[in-house]
């Protein structure tokens, strides 16, 4: 087949169309990596190396979600380094950041048998969350630095570049630029880093507030599917509803025109629309 | 004499190292006059057929490089000098280009040459101030002769700002074009998207300074020294427990002993006059024992059989009264500080490994140490974190260098 190339993952010959990625190909192959920073929507950040897998001949494990099939490729999804990195990736982030709210991290620590406390007892990422605006939170003690916001509001979606990576080492972290609060930055608080963040480190106020009252019930929340009435793009949105009350709106990641992302008043403008109701 | 001269400019010589007559004196002049009338093509063969490799820590071959960014399509390529050395006890460039800046910079311009670039950068570390103002009066003086401007090749020195990391090539070009020094995943490779995304030459000073003694010469003289699988010579920096550190030019092959007690040469070991261990290789190396060190070479095979590695050529010495578990502490708090901090297994297990040690984890808890170290070496995105945890695991396969503390 031409535009196609044909590698083996576990032993077994799969072929893919050209410029797959190595995860993708896992995919087809029934054999699913475990990510964790990668996102549909987003140029791979290759920073969160859950997703690694061993290349017959190359010397370090390859990331699975950025690496490009190639033919005749050997791939391992299993072998015993992958398997070892995997795990102590996990415990690396359970002993730094609060998992609480990261399905996805929960999911790898119990899947690749992660001890959750081996490298507990150490510096960790705990810190008070930043609640300096009415829209959205930033617990940075949940956070996994896996650069999903940056990208979205950076040139992946928003293209308002407000938020970047600062510092280094354990002391990096997302930074609005030179520590400032959101409302002195430049956030225009569409929310898209909020919608792809996996950890819930940003995390609408609404919600926020709710959960720290304990009133978040996910059992109780109901999606409706409307389309955004501010403009004529055309965005899809779903409204979370509990108690007859928006609690949160977000856009399917696959619609063709959001592919997930919102501005402020699809995504925040929902006060809006309960004000004009409660009228 | 252990020593050879080459790379460094003949004990005999007194020109000021940035002159005219320096350039001459050094056979620099001719050699660019030679290069630039050849072709591109002719000039890689050469440089492969002298089979010089990449002096800054990775041993790659050098006309294999030129010959993919020559290849590699694209109207705009760059040529960058690598003179960031941040390695701890890595301070080789810095000599190099003290004392002759002008080889390493004839290197530059020649490679540009060669792979058909107009523009070259040379990056250096940002405390250099005094190197990089003689590399500065030496470009000046290769302007004043025609060889660098924008007709030929237009060549930017690039100061950087205390980062170790900076000096891991890719996260070298985000550094010059004005972004976070993170290293980008490889492949795409620099010698196909690079620099602004344009196929770009990366190399070492000494690499670079290598090329130019090769054009300055030929082949044959190049291929003097050295074993049949490793050719030339190498500058090593030796530090620590000897009595006489600096600087050498060695040729490949001599042995590890002769290195460190040659009298033109380390000149013995200092301290209490009995050899301990030595770190080959600068933080990133591995702890070698006085029975290895006795049996080995400075040469790839000879070193890769007890799980060695050149690196940039740091030669750390410690006396048989050295802790090393203090010394492996010290290399650990020098990684999780320089760390970039973009993947897991580096930003947080640099933190853990400083953290265990820091309670005689070596002692209590040697498995889970070699499990971070492994998945450290081999889930973390660059050299930094790859090569973080190897002393480490050096030392915790030689139990017997962990008997005295
Ligand atoms: C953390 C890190 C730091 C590095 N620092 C340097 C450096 O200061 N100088 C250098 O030449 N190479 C350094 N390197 C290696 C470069 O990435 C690259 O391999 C080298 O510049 C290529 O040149 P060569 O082929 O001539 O050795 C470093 C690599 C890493 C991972
Ligand atoms: S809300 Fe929008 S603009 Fe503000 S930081 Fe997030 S993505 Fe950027
Ligand atoms: S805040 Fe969320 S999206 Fe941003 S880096 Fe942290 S975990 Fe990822
Ligand atoms: S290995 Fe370390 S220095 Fe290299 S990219 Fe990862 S965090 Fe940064
Ligand atoms: S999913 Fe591939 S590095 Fe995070």
């Amino acid at each position: 087949m031409e535009n196609s190339v044909t590698l083996a993952i576990d032993g077994q010959s799969i072929t893919v169309a050209e410029g797959t990625t190595l995860r993708a190909a896992c995919d087809v192959a029934h054999h699913t990596v475990p990510t964790l920073c990668w996102h549909e929507n987003l140029t791979p950040a290759n920073a969160c190396r859950a997703c690694v897998v061993e290349v017959k001949g190359s010397r370090t494990l390859v990331a699975s979600c950025s690496r490009i099939a190639e033919n005749g490729m050997e791939v391992q999804t299993g072998s015993e380094r992958v398997m070892n990195a995997r795990k102590v990736v996990a415990e690396l982030l359970l002993s730094t950041s609060d998992s609480n709210l990261a399905p996805d991290l929960i999911a790898l620590a119990q899947n690749s048998g992660a001890q959750a406390d081996r490298f507990a007892g150490g510096a960790t990422w705990a810190q008070p969350a930043l609640e300096d605006n009415n829209l959205y939170v930033r617990d940075l003690s949940k956070c996994i630095l896996c650069y999903r916001c940056v990208e979205a509001c950076g040139d992946d979606a928003q293209n308002t570049f407000a938020i970047a990576v600062a510092g280094r080492g354990f002391n990096a972290h997302i930074d609005a630029g030179f520590g400032r609060d959101l409302p002195e930055s430049d956030c225009v608080y569409c929310g898209n880093c909020v919608a792809v963040c996996p950890t819930g480190a940003l995390i609408g106020k609404k919600e926020w507030d709710l959960r720290q009252t304990g009133q978040w019930d996910e059992s109780q929340i109901t999606q409706t599917e409307t389309i955004c009435s501010f403009c004529g793009v055309g965005c899809e949105l779903n409204l979370h509803v509990m108690d007859n009350q928006i609690i949160k709106v977000t856009s399917p990641m696959d619609h063709p025109v959001t592919h997930g992302m919102l501005c402020v008043k699809g995504r925040y403008g929902y006060e809006f629309a309960q004000s004009e109701e409660q009228s | 004499m252990n020593q050879v001269r080459r790379l460094l400019p003949d004990f005999g010589t007194t020109s000021s190292p940035t002159s005219v007559e320096r350039l001459k004196e050094r056979g620099f002049a001719e050699a660019l006059r030679k290069v630039f009338a050849m072709s591109g093509e002719d000039i890689i063969s050469q440089i492969t057929e002298s089979g010089i490799k990449g002096r800054g820590g990775a041993a790659f071959p050098t006309g294999l490089k030129w010959s993919s960014v020559y290849k590699a399509p694209g109207e705009t390529k760059y040529v960058v000098m690598n003179a960031d050395e941040s390695e701890l006890g890595t301070f080789k460039d810095r000599v190099l280009l003290e004392e002759d800046p002008l080889g390493a910079l004839v290197g530059v311009l020649i490679a540009a040459h060669a792979v058909g670039a107009k523009k070259a950068f040379c990056y250096i570390r940002g405390e250099y101030r005094d190197v990089e103002n003689r590399m500065a009066e030496a470009l000046d003086t290769l302007r004043s002769q025609g060889w660098v401007g924008p007709d030929r090749v237009d060549v930017q020195i690039r100061r950087g700002a205390g980062a170790y990391i900076a000096g891991e090539e890719t996260a070298l070009f985000n550094s010059i074009e004005g972004k976070r020094p993170e290293p980008r995943v490889k492949p795409p490779f620099p010698t196909i998207k690079g620099l602004w995304a344009s196929p770009t030459l990366i190399q070492n000073v000494e690499t670079l300074a290598n090329v130019a003694v090769l054009f300055a010469h030929d082949t044959e003289w190049f291929k003097q020294y050295g074993t049949k699988e490793t050719i030339g010579t190498k500058l090593v920096a030796i530090s620590g427990h000897v009595k006489q550190p600096g600087v050498y030019e060695v040729p490949f092959g001599m042995s590890l002993t002769d290195i460190l007690n040659a009298p033109d040469l380390g000149g013995g070991i200092a301290g209490s006059g009995r050899l301990g261990a030595m770190l080959l290789g600068g933080a990133a190396g591995t702890f070698l024992t006085p029975e290895e060190i006795a049996k080995s070479s400075l040469d790839y095979a000879s070193l890769g059989a007890v799980g060695a590695n050149i690196g940039s050529g740091a030669v750390m010495v410690f006396d048989d009264t050295v802790d090393l578990v203090g010394v492996t502490t010290r290399l650990a708090r020098f990684f999780a500080e320089e760390s970039c901090g973009q993947c897991v297994p580096c930003r947080v297990g640099t933190q853990r490994v400083v953290e265990l040690i820091e309670n005689d984890g070596i002692q209590s808890r040697p498995q889970d140490l070699r499990e971070l170290g492994l998945a450290m070496r081999d889930a973390s995105i660059c050299g930094l974190g790859q090569t973080a945890p190897l002393a480490l695991l050096s030392l915790l396969d030689r139990p017997e260098l962990r008997q005295h503390a």
